[in-house]
């Protein structure tokens, strides 16, 4: 693999925003242990009536969706062929990769009975007419390929690291803690040499673990749409359709773009790295396509379904679906023209709203349009809500920490970027 | 080149999308499923109901200990053990329940709320480790707490809101009736509640009996009922049914489409991967082109011989 084409993020780990952050984790923390000791309704305000609260239809609808970089860049480079955009790969896996993995812990803290869990594995009580059972063994299976995915990364960093942190730790143990030096030598030299001979061994199969990066999302994230295929009386007829599939496939590829452009602007500004315009116009270039085949999809499919009026009522389902549609379109619009695509802020502008335009419509189909019957009612309680705020802050703490122990980001310089090489995060910001 | 490369890209994104779009047009139409009239069903005439919640505290009493149901405490208790068992509805402690319609200007009514036992069950179809299970010779939907997980994907699926989360406990199950099946049913061949029922406005049996009986008692008595009977085309038919005086609606009974949502997300569900072949025929599709792509990518060290560099 290509390794150098990354470099580590220089800088110290326990930073003030980690303690921020790590504060955040841990008053999520305590709300889950609360909710183990006492039940699910003790902190949460779901009920019979909405049995999927703020953690199915954030953490896991949406916030797979936002991890869909890695799936949304997989495909464009090793399966579109565009080797310019490797440097950017490691980023979207790592963030796909927590995304996934947190996905998965919420709904262990949403589901009632976890201890069940090991059923998934067992034949026997596979229910294959079951959307979950598909989405379940799906995501777990690609969670795991996502950190294969991210091992080479780790591997190389363990073999060449100088381990000069954890020289540094050792040292300000108090002596009666502190490992024998000799000892630590040998164990590092041992662990340096087994990832030595992993990592060729695992990168001469990777590409098997690549593509399956790129089928697995596929079936998922259109089965995340599926899972509502079923609450035909209980689904808003604006967004109860059997296209449910296909654009939930959609929305996910250009959510994962958007994302990839998001994170890309803003760790360039907070790190002080330059921008990455190059490729980030050239993904720009990309999401109106994606939204528009996607809009005429959800247009033509109302349309077919005699719904185009109910769209255009201006009632409540009415005025949060044209929402939905404004903010997808005035994204994509502002990135139709070649000039804005080389301005970062007019990028991350179009990138934002896209992730909300996307967002939205994920919200709108597990909770906005669904509708159990009469007096139930649900808005997500504090508690609820600083859970899924945890679980976004543990991503991006564990995110910070893990740029600096492994090389992540694309090495500065790498390629010829021209004019825009020169463009700085201070340069870019004042364009 | 930047032209080519969307178009190609259109391509590869529009093939897949094509393949996705014909299934669901294919299966707009949701089939009339197939009913089985021998299995076990209820008829509740709500016109013969006298409100005294017997079938209740029957349901309670034989299924307490199975059903890991709780007395749902009156606000008044204040025993240390609860005294009083006061619910309002259906709830992780209460499978069955009595509630009165009443409406100035209107006729009033009782109506009970219990599972609906579908023929085709949406619980069923979407548990996704077969907690929920429909015999195949009676029709109970029964459910198995040993294997459920706690998803209340079957919640979200109901549409008669049945199943019923235990939302205050560290270890909950789901809750809803399951015919007493290895209760009374197992005994005595009857549910408690029908059996406890004092002016016979519970009936259980066979749908078919019960489906005779029904229509038997409209045809006498025409002016006193609704003239269809709740439960025998709704969401492709279901075994616990309905007699009234009242509109359903009036009772809290959605009104329904015939058509069964399974049979619906089944088809669906069921048309993309038939035999598994599509996700096979990806994966195998994609794992060619990356392969080829990394093969002719002159730029890079090669992945496939020296894995590195």
């Amino acid at each position: 693999m290509h390794h150098h084409e990354f470099e580590k993020q220089s800088g110290d780990i326990l930073t003030r925003s980690f303690f921020v952050l790590l504060g955040l984790v841990l008053i999520g923390a305590v709300i889950i242990v609360v909710r183990f000791a006492k039940g699910v309704g003790a902190v949460t305000n779901m009920s019979d009536g909405y049995p999927w609260g703020l953690w199915l239809a954030y953490d896991v609808a949406v916030g797979s969706a936002l991890a869909c970089g890695g799936y949304a860049m997989g495909f464009l480079i090793y399966i579109r062929n565009r080797m310019r955009y490797h440097p950017m790969i490691r980023s979207c896996l790592l963030t796909s990769m927590f995304g996934y993995a947190l996905a998965g812990l919420s709904v262990m803290i949403d589901i009632g009975r976890p201890w069940n869990a090991y059923n998934f594995f067992v034949p026997a009580r596979w229910q294959i007419n079951s959307v979950m059972f598909e989405v379940a063994m799906c995501i777990m299976g690609y969670t795991v390929v996502l950190i294969i995915e991210f091992m080479p990364a780790v591997l190389y960093s363990l073999e060449t690291s100088k381990w000069r942190r954890w020289r540094e730790f050792a040292d300000s143990l108090p002596p009666f803690l502190a490992p024998d030096k000799e000892r630590m030598e040998a164990h590092i030299e041992r662990i340096r040499k087994t990832a030595g001979l992993i990592r060729p061994l695992l990168e001469k199969v990777l590409v098997f673990f690549i593509a399956l990066g790129v089928t697995l999302p596929t079936m998922h994230q259109s089965s995340l749409g599926s899972l509502l295929l079923v609450a035909v009386t209980k689904l808003h007829p604006l967004w109860h359709t059997g296209f449910l599939p296909l654009l939930f496939l959609i929305n996910c590829i250009y959510l994962g773009y958007a994302m990839v452009v998001f994170e890309s602007i803003f760790s360039s500004h907070v790190y002080k790295r330059p921008f990455e315009i190059r490729e980030l116009s050239g993904l720009g270039a990309i999401l109106p396509w994606l939204t528009a085949i996607w809009l005429a999809v959800t247009f033509g499919d109302l349309a077919y379904r005699h719904q185009l009026a109910a769209a255009f009522s201006f009632d409540f389902y009415s005025c949060v679906f044209l929402a939905n549609v404004a903010l997808l379109g005035a994204g994509s619009l502002i990135l139709t023209r070649a000039k804005n695509r080389q301005s970062p802020r007019w990028l991350f502008v179009s990138a934002m709203l896209v992730v909300l335009g996307g967002g939205l419509y994920r919200m709108c189909v597990y909770l906005i349009g669904f509708n159990p019957g009469p007096g139930w009612t649900y808005f997500p309680s504090l508690p609820e809500v600083m859970v899924s705020v945890s679980v976004v802050a543990f991503e991006i703490l564990a995110y910070q920490v893990l740029i600096k122990l492994v090389p992540v980001f694309p090495r500065v310089g790498l390629h010829d970027h021209g004019a825009s090489a020169a463009t700085t995060p201070k340069q870019g910001a004042t364009a | 080149m930047e032209n080519q490369s969307r178009r190609g890209f259109l391509k590869t994104v529009g093939a897949g999308a094509g393949a996705l779009a014909i299934v669901p047009v294919a299966q707009a139409s949701s089939e009339v499923p197939h009913v089985n009239d021998d299995e076990l069903g209820m008829l509740y005439d709500a016109t013969k109901c006298v409100g005294c919640k017997a079938c209740m505290s029957a349901c309670k009493r034989e299924n307490n200990e199975k059903g890991n149901l709780e007395c749902e405490r009156a606000a008044f208790d204040k025993n240390e053990t609860p005294i009083w068992d006061a619910p309002s509805d259906l709830s992780g402690n209460n499978r069955t329940v009595i509630k009165l319609y009443k409406e100035a200007g209107h006729p009033w009514s009782y109506v009970k709320y219990s599972c609906m036992h579908c023929q085709n069950p949406a619980c069923v179809s979407v548990c996704p480790v077969a907690a929920l299970t429909k015999d195949k010779l009676t029709g109970v939907v029964t459910y198995n707490k040993s294997a459920c997980v706690g998803c209340r994907y079957c919640q979200l699926a109901c549409p008669f809101n049945i199943p019923k989360f235990q939302w205050d406990r560290p270890i909950p199950q789901i809750v809803k009736c399951n015919f007493c099946k290895d209760t009374y049913l197992k005994e005595k061949g009857i549910t408690a509640c029908a059996a406890a029922c004092p002016t016979g406005a519970i009936l259980f049996g066979k749908r078919k009996d019960l489906l005779a009986e029904a229509h038997g008692r409209i045809q006498t008595f025409p002016a006193k009922y609704q003239p269809t009977i709740y439960g025998e085309h709704e969401v492709g038919g279901v075994n616990h049914l309905y007699l009234s005086g009242v509109p359903f609606a009036k009772l809290g009974l959605p009104e329904l489409p015939t058509g069964a949502p399974p049979r619906f997300s089944e088809k669906i569900m069921h048309t993309i991967y038939k035999g598994f072949v599509a996700p096979v025929a990806l994966y195998a599709t994609l794992c060619f082109i990356a392969l080829r792509n990394l093969r002719h990518d002159k730029s890079l060290p090669h992945p496939v011989e020296k894995g590195g560099e």
